[in-house]
C-alpha cells in the first residue's frame, strides 16, 4: 500500500511537471499581456513594466525562472491585482468555491442516486418515467438559464431568496440548485442504467434463490454493483465542481475561484493564471486517486495489480 | 513426433479410412463460441420497435433534422437582415416565431441554429464516442503500465486549462465551426474513456470474459465481442449526454465570446442573446430553448430504448 | 419485495418535502426583512454594485473606472470635481496661478487629516508625485504621464535627470505647495482631482500591499475601507477623521461584485441594490424599453463625455483609401442605431470630442461644430464610386468589422454590416475577438474596421486630440499627418486659450472631415437607476459617479 502511494505520488509529479510546461507555453503563445487597455500605457512605461515582471525576458528563460520559483513555494504576484499574491488569491477564492460545491456534490449524490434507483426499482412504470424526465429537464436546460429563471422566479417574484450576494446560508439554496441540476441527472442516469444491468444479472438471481434478504442483496450486490461508474463520474466532477462554475459564480456574485480563473485568462494575468492551473491539477489528480482507492473497497474484485507488476 | 508416425499398429487397430469421415462445415461451427450476431441486431431493433416512447422519439428527431434542413428554405425572410422597425416583435402571421433585437425573423434563426447546434452536437459526440471507447477500452482492459501511462495522459490533458486551449486554437485557426469542435472535442472525449475504462475495469474480471479468454480469445476481439457491447448501457448513456454537453459547450463559448461569429446563430447562442431580456421577450428564448430541451429529451429516450434493446440481459 | 421498494419511494419524498419546508422555513425570516421597509436600507447605507473588481486601490498605480470610483472616496485631491465641473476646494483651501500660466501655489487647509489621525501636509503630495515618477517604481504607474506636465517630471521619469528635486514639485512648507509646469496648462488645475494627483500617506513606503489590506489603506477622503472580500464585495465606512465629515451623511456603502447586468438589475428590483448602471455596472439593453415603462421615475440618463466610433485601417485595403473611409462613414444611419439599438439616449456622433468638453467659454461641442459630415447615402454611393476607380477597384475587397465580446458591440457592428451591405453593397463580415486577441490585432494594425471609445481623462479637447499624433501609442489607425502634429504641438505650447482652442478645432477637422481616420458613431450617454430614497447623488460630466455627499431619506 504505501509503495503505491509512494509510486502514484512520483507520477503525480511527473504529470504536475507536464501539466505545468504545457500551460505555460500554450499561455504564452496567446496574444496580450497583463498591461493591455483601452487605454495603453506609454511605450516607455509598457517596457519598464515588461522588464519589472521579466517578460521582456526569452519564454524559455521566464519558464526556468518560474519553474526554480514554484519550487521554492514562491507562486509570485498577481500581474493584475497590484500587491496581491497568487497564493492569497487562490486561498480566498477557493473557499467560496469549495463550501458552494460540497454541497452540491452531496445534494447531486443523494438525489441523483436515490432518483436512479427509484427509476430502476420501478423499472418502465411511472415513477421511472417522472424520474427520468426531471432528470432530462435537467440536462435540457443550461445553468446559464437555469440559474436566470431561478432568480426570475424564487428571488425577484417570489422573494423568498436574495438574487445575488453570497452571505448567509440562504444565499447558498439558489447557486446549490443551479449547479446540481445537471450532475443529479447525470447520476440518476448512470445510477438507473447501472443498477438495472445488476439487477437482471445471474448472481442477484442467485442471491435470491439463497434466500438472502431483500436489504442484504440491495446493499451487497444492487447498490455496490451499481455505483460504481458513479464513483467513475463524481471523482472528476468533484474536481471541476468545487473548482468553481464561472457561470454560477458570476450570475450569483460569488468570489469564486471559477470566476477568478476566467477573469485571470481574460487579463492575461500570467502568474495566477499558473497557480490556479497547477491548483486546479492537484486537485484533479488527487480526486482521481481517491476515485481509484474508492474502487477497491467497492470491488474487491479489482486489484492494484498495476503497482503490484510495477 | 516423427518417431510415433512410424510406429506399428498392432493388427486389427490399424485405422482404416473407413473409420473417418467427412464433417460439415455445421458442425466446425459449432465449436466456434459466438452470438449470432445478425440476429441480435434484428431482435433488438424488433425490441425497439415495441418501445413507443423511443419510436416518437426517434420521429422528432428525424423532424427536427428535417426542419433544419427544409426549415430556412420556406421562410421569405434570411437569417441575417436586420429590419429595425421591427425590432422584437411577437410571434405573428408574419414572423411565426417573432423577431429579435435587429428585427430578424426568428423562425429561420432558429432553424439555422439548428444546423449549427446539432452539427457541433453530433460531430463532437461522434468524435467522442470513436477516441473515448478506444481509448478507454485499451486503458480498461491492458490495466497495468498501459493503464497507468494512458491515464496520465488523460488526466494531464483534463487538467490544462480548457479556455487557454479554446482561445489559442481560436487565434492560430480562423473562428468557424471547424475550430469550435475541435475545441470542445480535444477534451471532450476523456470523460467517455473514463467511463469506459471503469466498465472495462470491472468486467473484464467477470466469468464470461475468463471463460472467453481461457478459449484463446484475442484481447481486440475480447475487447470488441465482448466487453464494449457489455458496456453498451453506459456508453449509449453517455453518449447521449455528450450531444447536449456539445451543444452547451459551444453556448458558454457564446457566452465568453468564443462561440459561432454572428452573424450565425446557434441555439446556444439564440438563447445568450436573449438571456438579458427574456421576462419581455419569451420568444426569443422560448423557441431554441423548447427545442434544445426537445432533442435533448429525444436522444435520451431514444439512448435509454436503445440501451434497453441492445441489452440481451433485459430481455423478457 | 414491493415493500420494501415503498419503503425506499417514502424516504425520497420525506426528503424532498424537507427541502422545500427548509426553503420556506428559512424565506420567512427573508420575507420580513424584505417587507419591513419595503427594501430601504437601514440607517444612511448605500448599496452598489461593481462589474468588475478593482484592480488597485493604489491611487498612483490605478487607470480604470472601477478603481477610481473608490478611490475617489477615500482619497481626496487639492480639488475636488464640483457638480457642474468646476473645481471646489478639497485639500488645498486656495491656490494662486501665476501670469504666464507656469506656476501654481496651494494653500493647504490645515484640519485634513489622513484616516488614521496624522494631518494631510504639503509633503504628502510632494511624497505621492515623486513616487508616481520615480523610474524605480515597482510596478511603474500606467498613468505615469497625467504627470508629465509638471516642470521636469517626463525627464526624470525617463532617467535623463537623476536629482528628484529638479521636479517642478516642492513643499515650501507643510501648508503650501508650489508647482511649475513644463507649459502652461489651462486644465492643470481640473487634473488636481485626477486620481494620479491624490496623496499617499508616506507609511506606504516599503510595503507594496498597502492598497490591498483595509487596515494599511491610510486615505484621506470622507470614506475609508473596512472589508473586501476577493471578487465578492467592498465596504466602505465613513472616515471620521475627514476635515468635512459634517457634509457626509451615509454611514457605510456597500459593493458587490457581480458582472452580470442581468443580476444587477435584478437586484436592484428586489431592493438589494439602490443604484444600478452606469458607470460602474450596465442596465441591459434589451430591458431599457421596460425599465422606462416601469421605472422611468428612477431612470436617469445623461450624456457623457466618451465617444463610441470605429477606426479605420488607414494602411490597410480597402481603408487606405479616403473617399472609401467617407463612403463608409456616410452610409450608415446613426439616427436608427441610437434610437433602436443602443436606446439609452445617445446622441448621434459626427466629431470625435464629445459634448461636455469645455471649450473657451462655453462647451467645445457648442463652439465647435461637429457638422463635418452627415448620413447622407447618394453622396456615400459617390464618393465610393470616386474611390473605388482611384483605387481601380471593380468591385470592392470584402471588409470584415472586429469587435471585442460584447452584447452591444455586437448589435452594433451587425446593424452597421447590415447597412453597409444594403447601402454600398459591401461584402461585410463581423468578427467577435476575445478582449486581448482584439487589442492587440488593433493595436498591430492587423485589421480593417475596428470597434473603439474614448472617453476623458480631463475637461479638455486635448484628452481627445493628442491621442492621434503620429507617435501616441494609441493611435491604432496608422494615422501620420505632419500638420495634424504640429497643429497639437501648437496648442500643447501657447497660453491663449482660445489660440488653443482654434488650434484643436483645425486639428479635429483634419482628423473627422479631410482624412475620416475615425468614424464616429455616437457620444455616449450615462443610464442608470436610482433608488427614489437616494438623494444628492451625482454622476459628473465624465460619468464618474459621486456618491460621498448622497444620504438616503
Amino acid at each position: 500500500m504505501l509503495r503505491y502511494v509512494a509510486s502514484k505520488f512520483f507520477y503525480m509529479l511527473v504529470s504536475l511537471f507536464i501539466l505545468i510546461s504545457a500551460t505555460f507555453f500554450l499561455m504564452k503563445a496567446i496574444p496580450g499581456d497583463p498591461f493591455m487597455g483601452e487605454k495603453k500605457p506609454s511605450p516607455e512605461i509598457l517596457a519598464r513594466l515588461m522588464e519589472q515582471y521579466d517578460l521582456d525576458k526569452p519564454v524559455f528563460q521566464q519558464y526556468t525562472k518560474y519553474l526554480s520559483n514554484i519550487i521554492q513555494g514562491d507562486f509570485g504576484l498577481s500581474m493584475k491585482h497590484q500587491g496581491q499574491y497568487v497564493t492569497d488569491i487562490i486561498v480566498e477564492t477557493f473557499g467560496p468555491s469549495l463550501r458552494l460545491g460540497l454541497i452540491a456534490i452531496i445534494v447531486s449524490v443523494v438525489i441523483g442516486v436515490l432518483l436512479g434507483m427509484l427509476a430502476a426499482l420501478y423499472h418502465r412504470k411511472l415513477i421511472d418515467n417522472v424520474a427520468m424526465v426531471l432528470s432530462v429537464l435537467g440536462i435540457a436546460v443550461p445553468s446559464f438559464v437555469l440559474a436566470s429563471l431561478l432568480q426570475y422566479v424564487l428571488a425577484e417574484k417570489a422573494g423568498l431568496f436574495n438574487v445575488m450576494g453570497f452571505n448567509g446560508p440562504l444565499d447558498y439554496v439558489l447557486p446549490v440548485m443551479a449547479l446540481s441540476a445537471q450532475p443529479i441527472a447525470f447520476i440518476a442516469r448512470l445510477t438507473r442504467s447501472n443498477m438495472l444491468e445488476v439487477l437482471h444479472s445471474d448472481y442477484i438471481k442467485t442471491a435470491k434463490a439463497k434466500g438472502l434478504s431483500w436489504f442484504a442483496i440491495m446493499f451487497r450486490h444492487v447498490i455496490r454493483n451499481g455505483i460504481m461508474p458513479v464513483i467513475t463520474y463524481v471523482g472528476p466532477m468533484t474536481a471541476n465542481i468545487i473548482t468553481g462554475s464561472v457561470v454560477i459564480e458570476q450570475i450569483f456574485g460569488i468570489g469564486g475561484i471559477g470566476k477568478q480563473f476566467v477573469e485571470s485568462i481574460t487579463n492575461r494575468d500570467y502568474t495566477v493564471i499558473m497557480g490556479i492551473t497547477i491548483f486546479y491539477g492537484i486537485l484533479l489528480m488527487l480526486a482521481r486517486f481517491i476515485t481509484d482507492i474508492a474502487y477497491m473497497f467497492v470491488d474487491p474484485r479489482i486489484k492494484l495489480t498495476s503497482r503490484k507488476e510495477g | 513426433m516423427a518417431t510415433e508416425n512410424n510406429m506399428a499398429y498392432p493388427a486389427g487397430q490399424q485405422l482404416t479410412p473407413e473409420d473417418f469421415k467427412k464433417i460439415g462445415p455445421d458442425e466446425k461451427q459449432s465449436e466456434v463460441i459466438q452470438r449470432e450476431s445478425v440476429s441480435s441486431w434484428r431482435d433488438a431493433w424488433e425490441r425497439l420497435r415495441q418501445n413507443k416512447l423511443a419510436m416518437s422519439s426517434l420521429v422528432i428527431m428525424i423532424l427536427i433534422i428535417l426542419m433544419a434542413i427544409i426549415g430556412p428554405m420556406i421562410s421569405k425572410y434570411d437569417y441575417e437582415t436586420n429590419d429595425l422597425l421591427n425590432t422584437n416583435m411577437p410571434p405573428s402571421s408574419e414572423h411565426w416565431f417573432g423577431t429579435d433585437d435587429l428585427g430578424r425573423d426568428v423562425f429561420v434563426r432558429t432553424w439555422m441554429g439548428a444546423r449549427i447546434s446539432l452539427t457541433v452536437g453530433l460531430a463532437a459526440a461522434a468524435i467522442d464516442l470513436l477516441i473515448g471507447v478506444i481509448y478507454g477500452g485499451i486503458m480498461g482492459y491492458f490495466g497495468g503500465r498501459v493503464d497507468e501511462f494512458m491515464n496520465k495522459f488523460a488526466e494531464i490533458l483534463y487538467s490544462i486549462p480548457y479556455l487557454l486551449v479554446t482561445i489559442l486554437l481560436l487565434v492560430v485557426f480562423e473562428p468557424s465551426l471547424g475550430t469550435i469542435i475541435l475545441a470542445l472535442t480535444i477534451t471532450g472525449w476523456i470523460n467517455m474513456s473514463w467511463i469506459v475504462r471503469g466498465e472495462i475495469m470491472q468486467l473484464k474480471s467477470r466469468e464470461f470474459v475468463l471463460a472467453s479468454r481461457s478459449m484463446g480469445a484475442s484481447a481486440p476481439r475480447l475487447l470488441f465481442r465482448h466487453l464494449i457491447p457489455n458496456a453498451m448501457g453506459p456508453i449509449i448513456v453517455t453518449l447521449t449526454l455528450s450531444v447536449p454537453s456539445a451543444i452547451f459547450a459551444e453556448a458558454f463559448l457564446s457566452f465568453l465570446g468564443l462561440g459561432v461569429q454572428a452573424p450565425v446563430a446557434s441555439w446556444g447562442s439564440m438563447i445568450n442573446d436573449a438571456l438579458s431580456g427574456w421576462m419581455y421577450y419569451p420568444w426569443r428564448m422560448l423557441f431554441p430553448a423548447l427545442f434544445i430541451s426537445l432533442t435533448m429529451l429525444a436522444f435520451n429516450i431514444f439512448g435509454d430504448g436503445l440501451r434497453d434493446a441492445l441489452d440481451p440481459k433485459l430481455k423478457k | 419485495m414491493r415493500k420494501h421498494k415503498k419503503l425506499l419511494l417514502l424516504m425520497t419524498l420525506i426528503l424532498a418535502f424537507s427541502s422545500v419546508l427548509a426553503a420556506c422555513g428559512a424565506n420567512n425570516n427573508n420575507e420580513s426583512a424584505n417587507n419591513g421597509d419595503a427594501g430601504k436600507p437601514k440607517d444612511q447605507v448605500f448599496r452598489m454594485n461593481l462589474a468588475s473588481e478593482p484592480p488597485t486601490l493604489d491611487p498612483g498605480l490605478s487607470q480604470d473606472n472601477t478603481s477610481n470610483t473608490i478611490i475617489n472616496a477615500v482619497f481626496e485631491g487639492l480639488v475636488r470635481k464640483g457638480e457642474d465641473g468646476t473645481e471646489l476646494p478639497g485639500v488645498a483651501e486656495s491656490w494662486d496661478i501665476s501670469e504666464d500660466g507656469l506656476k501654481y501655489v496651494f494653500h493647504l487647509r490645515q484640519d485634513a487629516k489622513w484616516s488614521n489621525g496624522d494631518p494631510v501636509t504639503a509633503n504628502d503630495f510632494e511624497y505621492a508625485w515623486k513616487r508616481v515618477l520615480d523610474p524605480n517604481l515597482t510596478p511603474a504607474s500606467p498613468y505615469t504621464y497625467q504627470l508629465y506636465y509638471i516642470k521636469n517630471a517626463e525627464a526624470y521619469n525617463g532617467g535623463d535627470i537623476k536629482d528628484a528635486s529638479e521636479v517642478g514639485v516642492k513643499a515650501t512648507d507643510d501648508y503650501t505647495l508650489e508647482v511649475t509646469l513644463e507649459n502652461p496648462t489651462p486644465y492643470f488645475l481640473s487634473l488636481m482631482s485626477f486620481q494620479t494627483y491624490f496623496p499617499v500617506h508616506s507609511s506606504i513606503e516599503g510595503n507594496p500591499q498597502w492598497a490591498t489590506k483595509p487596515d494599511t489603506l491610510i486615505g484621506n477622503g470622507p470614506f475609508k475601507v473596512s472589508q473586501m472580500v476577493k471578487g465578492q464585495k467592498i465596504e466602505l465606512v465613513k472616515n471620521d477623521q475627514y476635515w468635512d465629515t459634517e457634509s457626509i451623511k451615509l454611514e457605510k456603502v456597500e459593493m458587490s461584485i457581480v458582472n452580470s447586468a442581468a443580476t444587477e438589475l435584478a437586484s436592484y428590483r428586489n431592493n438589494e441594490l439602490d443604484y444600478a448602471g452606469h458607470p460602474t455596472g450596465n442596465i441591459p439593453t434589451d430591458q431599457l424599453n421596460a425599465v422606462k415603462n416601469e421605472l422611468g421615475d428612477q431612470l436617469e440618463i445623461k450624456g457623457i463625455a466618451t465617444t463610441y466610433y470605429y477606426v479605420f485601417n488607414t494602411t490597410e485595403e480597402p481603408f487606405n483609401n479616403v473617399n472609401i473611409r467617407k463612403a463608409f462613414s456616410m452610409a450608415i444611419d446613426r439616427n436608427a442605431i441610437v434610437e433602436k439599438i443602443t436606446q439609452g439616449g445617445q446622441l448621434p456622433a459626427f466629431g470625435f470630442v464629445p459634448p461636455g468638453i469645455k471649450g473657451e467659454n462655453d462647451e467645445y461641442r457648442n463652439e465647435v461644430s461637429d457638422a463635418y459630415f452627415e448620413d447622407n447615402l447618394e453622396e456615400a454611393k459617390k464618393l465610393l464610386e470616386q474611390g473605388m476607380s482611384e483605387e481601380g477597384y471593380t468591385t470592392l475587397p470584402e471588409v470584415t468589422i472586429i469587435h471585442n465580446s460584447d452584447d452591444n458591440h455586437k448589435r452594433i457592428a451587425l446593424a452597421i454590416a447590415d447597412m453597409w451591405k444594403n447601402n454600398l453593397g459591401a461584402n461585410v463580415k463581423v468578427q467577435n475577438q476575445e478582449w486581448g486577441v482584439f487589442l492587440k490585432n488593433r493595436d498591430d494594425l492587423n485589421y480593417q474596421v475596428a470597434r473603439s471609445g474614448w472617453g476623458a481623462d480631463y475637461n479638455d479637447p486635448m484628452s481627445f486630440i493628442d491621442m492621434w499624433v503620429s507617435n501616441s501609442g494609441n493611435n491604432d489607425a496608422g494615422f501620420n499627418n505632419e500638420e495634424y502634429d504640429q497643429l497639437v504641438r501648437g496648442a500643447y505650447t501657447t497660453n491663449d486659450n482660445a489660440e488653443r482652442m482654434e488650434l484643436m478645432a483645425q486639428a479635429e477637422k483634419i482628423l473627422v472631415e479631410e482624412n475620416q481616420v475615425i468614424m464616429p458613431i455616437y457620444y455616449y450617454s450615462s443610464v442608470s437607476l436610482i433608488k427614489p430614497w437616494v438623494k444628492n447623488l451625482h454622476i459628473d460630466y465624465k460619468g464618474d459617479i459621486d456618491f460621498t455627499r448622497a444620504y438616503i431619506e
